[in-house]
């Protein structure tokens, strides 16, 4: 562009830019990394051998996948700049309605398949309630769920009629308890659901829309993309991942329940956000998402480890929100301030 | 009284946002007992005064004296303890509490820790009687009363603040007439006690009723201080709000071929109480302007043509196709582009780089299938980034850091990228630096040269001149003249607008 600079310039110098501007969510994620490997040095002193062994391990994860199913769907709803609170209502639903087909309505004769694929329409059914009452209806996203976080706990508890549905389908908890190389297939699932999200958020025109869409509605709204069409999709897609966290649920548990995944909204929205995700929407982060999830699953082995009870877990998780909400303000500030 | 000292002066005021200055050396004297005016169009500065006066923001540079002492100004609170009372537009009251919770809100009256509220209610008693308001019971819930009660109630609050002077922001902006007149009546009552007043306001005819005196401001400077209201005709505060204060650099725009298609044609278009019976075409290649106050409903003509609004009458045609009214998608696909009049706030991703910015309506075009293509957006990105001299040109920055000018570089680059046959233009020049306009006007003009059909709003009166080949005069929501730009100065078009608000 300008003849005055040296001649070798212009073409080495975006690159180097670009190196300068990684870091933020490097560090942040950096961070997050830290403070696993802190909590495992906590958990390997406290517990010892118990904690260090890969079937101690193993179990993490297993506990990590359910939750974080339903985190990674969160993720884009908070992207967007929206909020879903009935995801762990719907997860419960999801269960019960599946468990109702596989032990009443078609017992006996229905392929596996089929219990996933019902748990995920259910979800989806849900999300797309939620979606364009939220879009078109105009409603605040955290009274439209809220909404539905009751009605649909309600409904699964009408179904089910408040009984715990014992689901014997051997083929469907035999495909779900597999452990493929050694890792539990739960852990396979939720492994495939976060690439695909990663994905979708970062490589592909939904996900630059979710970011749109989040950062500035009006903006893109005036850019010629269609929010309200995108918003209802969102919600679809979060109630989606919902339902077939509530299959996991169900084959983890072998039972539907209408109290499976009781306060899962709150641990999804608090791992979302610990991982980095702007509540206010334009910036989110699958990979923090991951570990956020991680971080409160390794934290709730070690206190299992430890016999230290459900309340000290609540306040130690309570202060880690905490921190790290305030670590990002701190990045988030940093970021504006600088040019 | 006119000849007291100034109780409050403000001199060489600055403040900067990043990016903007928003008030780049103001200079106001209000005096005990008088209703002094500020006037301005918007963006001028006035809100960022109003939050300078109530201590929401810190100025840069200037000094604010009180009673000849130099004070700071560092808090929302201490802007109450110097006397200085401010309601917003948006009125600050609260709905759930009472007219008496809401007056003494922040200072309420108590004994021993307890709220009083017999004490609260008889003070609030007392200042609605003052103010000619004894029909507002002080136990009435805030929520039922209406914007004027409201307003009263907030005016009560300053009062038993002990306010010195009343900033009042547009106060009439949600008052029918009559409730205005005895707004009016309340502010001489006021002001008869001692207390001053400031009214800030673009409405002219309002400031004759009721100023003493006006400060005008245009792009964050006052360019009038305290002018009499009695010896300043209306057309000469026209002049001073929205006349030139730079000499504009237009290129002489060659003819615009008669025979070039018309590519965007509006037909009887109107939107339901703001303006109706709008018409107008605009060939390839032609600059057609609109002209008109704040409030004349020229922004919404823009945005109802863009879709952004559902018209309730008329059509709008881009190259013969009619646009579906209320989608934007429509006539993106159509070709037309809005770069907004709020760049920060209906145009940008502040957080987002440049080159996105510069592809957010173009982005699925680059994709492979549903996958981005990231390295195909940054060349383009980087192609317009020359095109249009965009500083600085790194594309992976992110827009927040980048000037008003080159701000709005990003949106013409964005259209640009997407091609479009009309381009619709909503004040490209607010907030953009003297030195940045002439840039600006050229690339439209360059823009229209390539064939494009650009239709173009600004508050400013010789920017649409001198931009324009076709000038529509705008007045209360209606076309009341439309003619070559080189046919009619800024003085008719004044007059044409003053005669459009007297029919």
């Amino acid at each position: 562009m300008s003849t005055t600079t040296a001649p070798a310039a212009p073409p080495e110098q975006a690159p180097a830019r670009r190196r300068f501007a990684l870091p933020g969510s490097l560090v942040r994620n950096l961070g997050l990394v830290i403070a696993l490997v802190a909590l495992c040095i906590v958990g390997y002193v406290t517990a010892g051998d118990r904690f260090l062994s890969t079937d101690n391990f193993v179990t993490i994860l297993r506990f990590a996948a359910v939750i974080g199913v339903v985190s990674i769907g969160m993720t884009f709803v908070i992207t967007a700049g929206g909020i879903d609170l009935s995801v762990g209502s719907v997860l419960g639903l999801a269960s019960i309605w599946a468990s109702t087909l596989a032990t009443q309505t078609m017992a006996g004769q229905v392929h596996w398949s089929i219990i996933v694929l019902t748990a995920c329409l259910v979800g989806a059914g849900c999300g797309l309630v939620n979606g364009v009452l939220i879009a078109y209806g105009k409603v605040v996203a955290f009274i439209a769920t809220l909404a539905m976080m009751v009605g649909a706990r309600g409904l699964a508890e009408m179904i089910s009629d408040k009984r715990t549905q014992i689901v014997t389908e051997n083929d469907f908890l035999d495909f779900f308890r597999g452990s493929p190389l050694g890792v539990p297939m739960l852990v396979w699932i939720f492994a495939l659901v976060a690439a695909l999200g990663w994905v979708l958020l970062n490589r592909t025109t939904f996900g630059r829309r979710t970011i749109a869409v989040g950062g500035n509605p009006e903006a893109a709204r005036l850019a010629g993309i269609r929010v309200r069409e995108h918003t209802v999709a969102l919600y679809v897609l979060c109630g989606l991942c919902a339902g077939l966290a509530g299959a996991m649920m169900l084959a983890r548990t072998t039972a539907g329940s209408s109290t499976h995944g009781t306060l899962y909204e709150l641990d999804a929205i608090a791992a979302v956000v610990v991982g980095g995700t702007l509540l206010m929407g334009g910036r989110g982060t699958i990979v923090g998402s991951v570990l956020g999830v991680l971080i409160f699953s390794a934290l709730s082995n070690i206190f299992t480890l430890n016999n230290l009870s459900i309340s000290a877990q609540s306040v130690t998780k309570g202060a880690i929100i905490v921190v790290a909400v305030l670590l990002q303000q701190r990045f988030a500030s940093r970021s504006l301030s600088s040019p | 009284m006119v000849d007291a000292d100034p109780f409050l002066t403000m001199q060489g005021i600055v403040k900067h946002f990043p990016g903007a200055k928003a008030l780049d050396g103001v200079d106001l004297d209000v005096r005990p007992g008088e209703v002094h005016c500020v006037l301005g169009q918007n963006g001028a500065g006035k809100s960022t005064l109003i939050k300078v006066l109530a201590g929401a923001h810190q100025p840069d540079a200037g000094e604010i004296r009180i009673d000849g002492e130099p004070v700071t100004i560092s808090s929302p609170v201490a802007a109450l303890k110097l006397g200085i009372a401010t309601m917003y537009q948006e009125l600050d009251v609260v709905d759930g509490l009472s007219v008496a919770e809401n007056v003494y809100l922040g200072h309420e009256l108590s004994t021993g820790g307890l709220v009083n509220r017999r004490a609260m209610n008889s003070g609030a008693r007392a200042l609605l009687k003052q103010l000619g308001h004894p029909e507002i019971h002080a136990s009435e819930e805030v929520g039922r009363l209406s914007a004027a009660g409201k307003q009263i109630v907030s005016m009560a609050r300053a009062l038993s603040r002990k306010a010195r002077i009343i900033v009042m922001d547009e106060p009439s902006a949600v008052l029918d007439a009559e409730e205005v007149a005895n707004l009016f009546r309340v502010v001489k009552e006021v002001t008869a006690t001692g207390i001053a007043v400031i009214y800030i306001s673009h409405r002219l005819e309002e400031i004759r009723q009721i100023g003493d005196r006006i400060t005008v401001l245009k792009d964050g400077r006052s360019v009038a201080t305290g002018l009499e209201v009695s010896d300043t005709p209306t057309l000469q505060l026209i002049t001073l709000m929205t006349g030139r204060t730079v000499e504009y650099a237009f290129a002489a725009r060659p003819h615009v071929d008669p025979e070039a298609p018309e590519v965007l044609v509006v037909e009887d278009l109107g939107l339901e109480g703001v303006f109706s019976d709008v018409s107008l075409s605009v060939r390839a290649g032609e600059i057609v302007g609109l002209a008109g106050l704040v409030g004349s409903g020229r922004s919404e003509i823009l945005e109802t043509i863009y879709g952004a609004r559902r018209s309730s009458s008329g059509r709008v045609r881009v190259n013969g196709k009619r646009l579906a009214p209320g989608s934007v998608p429509a006539a993106v696909r159509a070709g037309v582009g809005l770069c907004p009049e709020e760049r920060k706030s209906q145009g940008l991703l502040l957080d987002e780089p440049i080159y996105r910015n510069i592809t957010l309506s173009t982005f699925a075009r680059f994709a492979r299938g549903s996958f981005l293509d990231e390295q195909s957006e940054r060349r383009a990105a980087k192609e317009q980034i020359a095109a249009l001299d965009l500083r600085p040109g790194d594309p992976n920055r992110d827009a927040r850091t980048l000037s008003g000018g080159n701000q709005q570089k990003i949106l013409l680059a964005r259209w640009l990228e997407h091609g479009c046959r009309v381009l619709v233009l909503d004040e490209p020049t607010r907030g953009v630096d003297v030195g940045a306009r002439a840039e600006i006007y050229a690339l439209i003009a360059r823009l229209a040269a390539a064939g494009t059909a650009i239709l173009v709003v600004s508050s400013e009166i010789p920017e649409v001149l001198g931009l324009s080949d076709t000038v529509l005069v705008i007045s209360e929501g209606r076309v009341v003249h439309r003619g070559p730009a080189r046919d009619i100065d800024e003085h008719r078009v004044l007059d044409l607008v003053m005669e459009g608000r007297a029919a």
